[in-house]
């Protein structure tokens, strides 16, 4: 049976502001699908409320995995059925070891039954595996022991969230402009990474406004986010479409979207 | 044997404990100017400074009695071992243990003993070590600092004494473990000795026999360090959440002196510690690591000095704290720099967890300096649990407990990073994690 993340008619509020005005899509395991779209279109939104955000009010549809209602579920028994975020802005957790958090974090995924205070993975398996991981991705054994996202440059962090996808091998990615903030040469070693980690592995949502990404994880399906919802959907021409020539087309096409997405940035502006 | 009987904090009290005390006439002398002193003053009002966030309306001294009698008692409590945290992979030198008061344990290396290292009961060794006792019994903290300290002086019982010759390196640690049966007292005072160039680690902790325990300690501790002395003390405070803790705790060091000082305050449901490092020799140096963790409506209060007497001295105090439920602690830390005292470089931090919307925590640094060539710096934090870094954790698959958990034992991570004693990191981090409980 291939997995199946399902997402229909979602609304979602912050506060009392829509921000997602009916999104449908729908993943297979084993599908790389972009989703673009203007600066504060909901890209992010989208993806903290598959993850279950509690900022991020779901006021109508459903989120399914393979029929389970995810919208049932607390974020950690999302992330334990198998579906991961790469974040935009990851959080630091200052005092706390890389290798302590991931340790921990790998085994609650693996062992979605674990209850508290059980054993964790042995250290000597954990470690190694680590280790491979990391210089998989040219990564220093050093970066284990800071502490998480503490102090990391951009680039450190985006490159941190990879090592946890390449840890927790989830079901399903969601890769929040985990190309921004990374030089020219780090993006290429990311693309290459994400590729190899998740394509063909795992059902892919890279959310990105760069085409490198794109080209070393061609995607099936671009979509394309105005106003919180998904106006377009093509195959990976729309992608180029989109890098090449800009916003300017599906903004004309749709101008309700336009509309509610202008509305949503004039909002922001004022706060 | 002498009968036990039950007196309180009171003139009557007082006499019935000095009769059933079999003790040298020089120690009667100083109970009795303690407690003329201490029976004149008043108990501390809440305009005074000290008492202002730190509320004693409803301590009832006449609830508790004097443990009266011997030092020497019975052990009441069952599971002793069960009791203390810090016992655990460590070889020790020496132990020592008091139930309310009453040593009912101890015992010192035969190695140690024929170095001239002295340990043990502080009554037993005023007897069979005037001299030394005497000399230095109330010398690092003066008995009419305030109506506490006073009674401290008077009806002090129990406790212990380390002594560690000129130029002894004591290896191992010294235990010292004091519990508190229900409802009962302990008024046990630490004297802890290090000659030029001695070293030493004390592990000392205090423990109610349960976790609810109500009681009352009314305690002391000096710490004297000769020049070039080296002492590692830990204090991990435990007492049963119904407990007041009053305390006395002060250390005096000398030249070229180093002293590494961790204490982990979680027990009780009032304390008031007075906590000083007076630098009297040039060069001294101090470290001290704080932890405080508070729930339900404990009250933890810690009043630090860092008093540089003489120049070219080191301090350097970092306090962290977290608070849950309803309760609260209250820090004021002050560096004081006496005219003579140039060249000094003193530091202290206080940074405050605050993990629930009714906890609070007030934090007030304090400078006092007189000497015009000094670096002295100091600061204070407050922040609460971030949602967002607990989200964070949740989408790697932690439970909001384990997210919680990590995230207070990284806040704490910076004070065991700075503990030398592995043992003693590891029962912090397991006392904190216990501490931990659920939220929504
Ligand atoms: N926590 C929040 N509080 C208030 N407004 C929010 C919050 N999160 C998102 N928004 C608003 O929702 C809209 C969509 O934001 P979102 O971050 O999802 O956009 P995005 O498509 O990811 O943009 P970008 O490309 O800039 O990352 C914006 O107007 C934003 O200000
Ligand atoms: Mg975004």
């Amino acid at each position: 049976m291939t997995h199946v993340l399902k997402i229909e008619d979602l609304h979602v509020n912050v506060g009392e502001k829509p921000i997602l005005r009916g999104v449908n899509l729908t993943i297979n395991h084993g599908e790389t699908h972009a989703l673009m779209g203007p600066n504060g279109s909901g890209k992010s939104t989208l993806g903290l409320a598959i993850m279950g955000h509690p900022g991020y009010d779901v006021t109508g549809g459903k989120i399914s995995l393979d029929g389970k209602d995810v919208l049932a579920m607390e974020p950690d028994e999302r992330a334990r059925e198998g579906i991961f975020m790469a974040f935009q802005r990851p959080m630091a957790i200052p005092g706390v070891k890389m290798a302590d958090f991931l340790r921990h974090a790998t085994t609650n995924v693996r062992r979605p039954d674990r209850k508290e205070g059980e054993e964790l993975i042995p250290m000597r398996e954990f470690r190694k595996e680590l280790k491979e991981k990391m210089s998989h991705l040219r990564m220093d054994v050093e970066f284990a022991r800071r502490y998480v996202n503490d102090g990391f440059s951009g680039g450190e962090m985006k490159r941190a969230e990879i090592l946890q996808l390449a840890m927790l091998q989830p079901k399903f990615a969601l890769l929040d402009e985990t190309d921004s903030g990374l030089d020219a040469d780090a993006v290429r070693l990311a693309s290459e990474s994400i590729a190899e980690i998740g394509q063909g592995k795992m059902g892919l949502l890279i959310i990105t406004h760069h085409d490198k990404l794109l080209e070393h994880n061609p995607p099936e399906f671009t979509h394309v986010m105005l106003g919180g919802r998904l106006v377009e959907t093509g195959g990976r021409e729309l992608a180029d479409e989109l890098h090449e020539n800009g916003y300017d087309r599906i903004r004309n096409a749709y101008p309700d979207a336009e509309a509610a997405n202008q509305e949503m940035l004039a909002e922001e502006a004022a706060i | 044997m002498t009968q036990t009987t039950l007196t309180n904090f009171d003139q009557a009290g007082f006499d019935a404990f000095i009769e059933s005390r079999d003790e040298p006439d020089w120690l009667l002398a100083m109970r009795r100017e303690a407690w003329q002193h201490g029976s004149a003053m008043r108990w501390p009002e809440r305009r005074h400074e000290e008492w202002i966030r730190t509320d004693i309306r409803a301590f009832q001294i006449g609830k508790y009695s004097v443990p009266a009698g011997p030092d020497q008692g019975e052990s009441t409590v069952a599971d002793r071992e069960q009791v203390h945290q810090l016992l655990q992979d460590v070889e020790l030198a020496g132990r020592i243990e008091t139930v309310d008061s009453k040593v009912v344990g101890e015992n010192l290396d035969e190695a140690a003993a024929q170095r001239g290292v002295v340990f043990g009961s502080l009554s037993r060794l005023c007897k069979t070590h005037p001299d030394l006792v005497r000399k230095h019994l109330f010398t690092a903290f003066d008995p009419d600092e305030d109506k506490f300290a006073a009674l401290h002086a008077a009806f002090w019982s129990g406790g212990q004494i380390l002594y560690v010759p000129r130029g002894v390196v004591l290896e191992r640690p010294v235990h010292i473990g004091s519990i508190l049966s229900e409802g009962g007292t302990d008024t046990t005072h630490t004297l802890i000795i290090l000659e030029d160039g001695a070293e030493a680690t004390v592990l000392h902790e205090s423990n109610g026999a349960s976790t609810s325990a109500s009681g009352l300690h009314l305690g002391a501790v000096e710490l004297i360090q000769k020049p070039g002395s080296h002492l590692r003390y830990v204090n991990l405070q435990e007492w049963g959440h119904k407990t007041y803790n009053f305390a006395q705790q002060k250390a005096s060091v000398d030249r070229d002196a180093t002293l590494q000082w961790t204490l982990a305050a979680m027990g009780s449901m009032l304390s008031k510690v007075n906590q000083t490092v007076d630098l009297v020799g040039p060069g001294a140096n101090s470290q001290v690591n704080g932890v405080m963790f508070t729930e339900a409506r404990q009250h933890i209060a810690y009043h630090t000095l860092q008093h540089h007497k003489a120049p070219g001295c080191r301090s350097d105090f970092l306090y962290k704290a977290a608070q849950q439920d309803k309760s609260r602690t209250v820090w004021r830390g002050m560096i004081k720099v006496d005219k003579d005292a140039q060249k000094t470089d003193g530091y202290q931090r206080n940074d405050n967890l605050v993990l629930s919307n009714t906890s609070r925590a007030d934090s007030i640094p304090g400078l006092e300096i007189e000497a015009d060539d000094v670096r002295c710096t100091h600061g204070s934090t407050t922040a609460k649990v971030d949602e967002e870094q607990i989200f964070y954790a949740r989408c790697r698959g932690f439970t909001r407990k384990e997210a919680t958990r990590m995230i207070v034992s990284g806040f704490f991570q910076q004070i065991f990073d700075r503990i030398s004693i592995e043992s003693v990191r590891e029962a912090l981090a397991a006392a904190i994690a216990r501490q931990v409980r659920e939220y929504e």
